[in-house]
């Protein structure tokens, strides 16, 4: 098994009301250099939430203690630019297990798939709802439930449905992963292989 | 039926479709460097996996390399790490290795090509966005993630639903001082950084067709910032020209088989495509960036535009024009620069430096200029001083560094300092990206050249 199942997650919201965040901004490329997955977590938006003295930046969001929880609300085209994986691992590692916005960059949502990190893509509308319903009540609780590819916001019980491919949820909700699946067609990929003229 | 290039390309290497699902896709080849690949080493031991065909991996160090002084022992203890696991994974599954000072080392993307490693029609994967350069040769090339790394590791395949297609037409005679760069920022400019996101983009049109290969890989380098997975471009005679009798492309009758092949890579004149813009190139001007994503750009000689004027939140805009340190309305010519940095794997090969020795050639680097001229490879490096660009550049007041990623993303020490203003010739403008606090405009070499020159951002055309 890959990563643990996600089925419902059911938590505060910490958001991020930001447009085109990139990847850079999620984990600075000088954050890159460990050999293995831990710590990344750490630095997690360093950048926006550290002076360069290391001190924290009272007024970012991950500073105030208001807010927490399991689930990030960014803004629109959340996830741009590089492909570091790491930018996912950050995200995971900090302790969140789903991140909501109105639209993702490809390869980070692809990403985070790959490692138990759940993308949720919900309409504009939504997202405003999702982001003044946590403003105004940082307690307020958002439910996710996979099976029903469904979004809820519980204190108004307002409710999305959201996309994920079949196989893709399948993974999710037992702990798989691709490498899982691509292990088990040796066979076919090297009969495959042999047709290559490269 | 009538296919297009991309489809018949990714149709070839699908293995197995998935039901509501990706596609199991076939890689031809995998570039891996040192900061995308330790983890997904890790991984395969972790679960017992081998690495499937380790011939058709190939690994060079360059994200986090020195640029000076690469024949002594890299200073950082955790760079030197990164270095030593490419090494030794290389080593260890017969993987081949282009460290640091191998003659054959450089930039992922510039040393594909150089290699014959990119070939039309193939599949080429890499732990790095930028992978969409590949995409200049007819190849579907993209970037992944670790742990799709691992996948091409251990299976040779990726699980990926397939991309909607896109073309970008582009005709006319592109005007004095316009470089392909000043193309695709123009196109990113017009679609926004998440304007092709979902979309694999076809490059058609005059322009294209009469650039060069070098030119087409800057152009199929920037597909990924405006958030398409990758871009590609019909191979012709250019591309076999370039391709023919490098070191790991077809030879004898291989190759007169994969010319058959290649011939019929194009898209069919009655294709359709799930959506099409057209641009008039002739409209094109030197372009810029005045903002942190590489969509915020705008032809040089134009102010700033105001934060109604612009698609997207006011907010995000005004943030981004905060941290530069610039205001609506501002002209862009005569601010004041610090550095100038040629490189990288979007104008780091020797047509870039040619353009850049076209404008500082008889003239002086500005005293208020820090410059880093670094080459995509050794090989570009030796054309250089083959060419004779380094006498130009030394004559200039100019050094040139040694090969790497080196002020793209700064992870080793070619950092700009907080607040320093740069223009460069990479791909991206993120806050940050060039060093904490660091302000980037992004710009063709033309652009950094006359910069580099006057102290202040200018206009090529001006030098010309
Ligand atoms: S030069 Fe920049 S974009 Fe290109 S491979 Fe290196 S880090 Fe990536």
């Amino acid at each position: 098994m890959a990563y643990d199942k996600f089925q419902i997650l059911k938590s505060t919201a910490v958001p991020l009301p930001i447009e085109n965040v990139d990847t850079d901004q999620i984990i600075p490329a000088r954050f890159l250099k460990a050999t293995e997955r831990v710590g990344f977590g750490d630095n997690l938006f360093r950048d926006w939430r550290y002076n360069p003295d290391n001190s924290p930046k009272e007024q970012f969001v991950l500073n105030n203690p208001i807010y927490k929880g399991k689930i990030l609300v960014g803004g629109r085209n959340f996830g741009s630019g590089s492909s570091r994986e790491h930018a996912a691992w950050a995200v995971y590692d900090y302790g969140f297990r789903c991140v909501v916005s109105s639209f993702f960059a490809d390869i980070f949502r692809g990403n985070c798939l790959n490692i138990g990190v759940l993308p949720v893509q919900v309409s504009a509308g939504f997202l405003d709802k999702i982001f003044k319903a946590v403003e105004a009540n940082p307690e307020t609780e958002i439910e996710i439930n996979l099976s029903t590819q469904t979004i809820t916001i519980l204190a108004s019980g307002e409710k999305e449905s959201f996309d994920i491919n079949d196989y893709k949820k399948e993974n999710m909700l037992n702990g798989y992963d691709d490498i899982d699946y691509l292990t088990k067609m040796t066979t076919e990929i090297k009969a495959f292989a042999k047709t290559r003229p490269f | 039926m009538s296919t297009t290039l991309f489809d018949k390309v990714w149709d070839a290497h699908v293995i197995r479709k998935i039901k509501d699902g990706p596609d199991v896709f076939f890689i031809d080849r995998h570039l891996i460097h040192e900061v995308t690949s330790p983890v997904a080493f890790l991984g395969l031991k972790s679960r017992n996996n081998t690495v499937l065909y380790p011939e058709r991996t190939f690994a060079t160090a360059d994200h986090n390399t020195p640029t000076i002084n690469q024949h002594l022992p890299v200073e950082d203890p955790l760079s030197v790490n990164q270095l030593k696991a490419l090494e030794e994974n290389a080593a260890e599954w017969g993987i081949s290795h282009w460290g640091l000072g191998h003659q054959k080392n450089g930039i992922v993307h510039v040393v594909g090509p150089e290699n014959g490693i990119t070939l039309p029609g193939a599949t080429i994967v890499c732990g790095d966005s930028h992978t969409s350069t590949h995409g200049a040769f007819g190849a579907i090339a993209f970037g992944i993630g670790t742990s799709e790394v691992e996948m091409v590791l251990s299976s040779q395949c990726i699980m990926q639903p397939k991309p909607q297609k896109m073309r970008i037409n582009v005709n006319g005679k592109l005007g004095l001082g316009v470089t392909p760069k000043d193309v695709a920022l123009f196109i990113i400019s017009q679609l926004t950084t998440s304007g092709a996101t979902g979309y694999f983009v076809e490059y058609a049109g005059d322009v294209f067709r009469n650039m060069t290969m070098e030119g087409r890989m800057t152009v199929c380098n920037l597909s990924i910032e405006m958030g398409a997975r990758g871009g590609i471009i019909a191979p012709d005679q250019k591309t076999f020209d370039y391709v023919k009798g490098r070191l790991y492309a077809p030879k004898g009758a291989d190759w007169d088989k994969a010319m058959t092949y290649w011939e019929t890579l194009s898209t069919d004149d009655d294709a359709v495509f799930d959506k099409e813009f057209t641009f008039d190139g002739s409209a094109i001007e030197p372009m810029i960036t005045y903002g942190t994503n590489p969509g915020m750009g705008t032809g040089i000689s134009n102010n700033i535009p105001n934060a109604e004027e612009v698609e997207g939140g006011i907010d995000s805009y005004k943030k981004s024009l905060n941290y530069m340190g610039f205001a609506e309305g501002d002209t862009m010519i005569g601010k004041k620069v610090d550095y100038v940095f040629i490189g990288s794997c979007t104008n780091g090969r020797i047509e870039d430096f040619r353009a850049f020795a076209s404008i500082v050639k008889g003239r002086k680097k500005a005293e208020n200029i820090t410059a880093w001229l670094v080459p995509g490879s050794h090989v570009v490096e030796a054309d250089i001083k083959k060419e004779g660009l380094l006498d130009i550049f030394t004559e200039a007041g100019f050094a040139l560094r040694e090969p790497g990623c080196s002020a793209c993303l700064a992870m080793n020490d070619d950092k700009v300092p907080v607040g320093k203003l740069a223009v460069s010739t990479s791909n991206r403008n993120f806050e940050g990206r060039q060093g904490p606090g660091s302000r980037t405009i992004l710009a063709s070499p033309l652009v950094a050249a006359a910069t580099a020159v006057t102290g202040v951002l200018t206009d090529p055309r001006t030098l010309l």
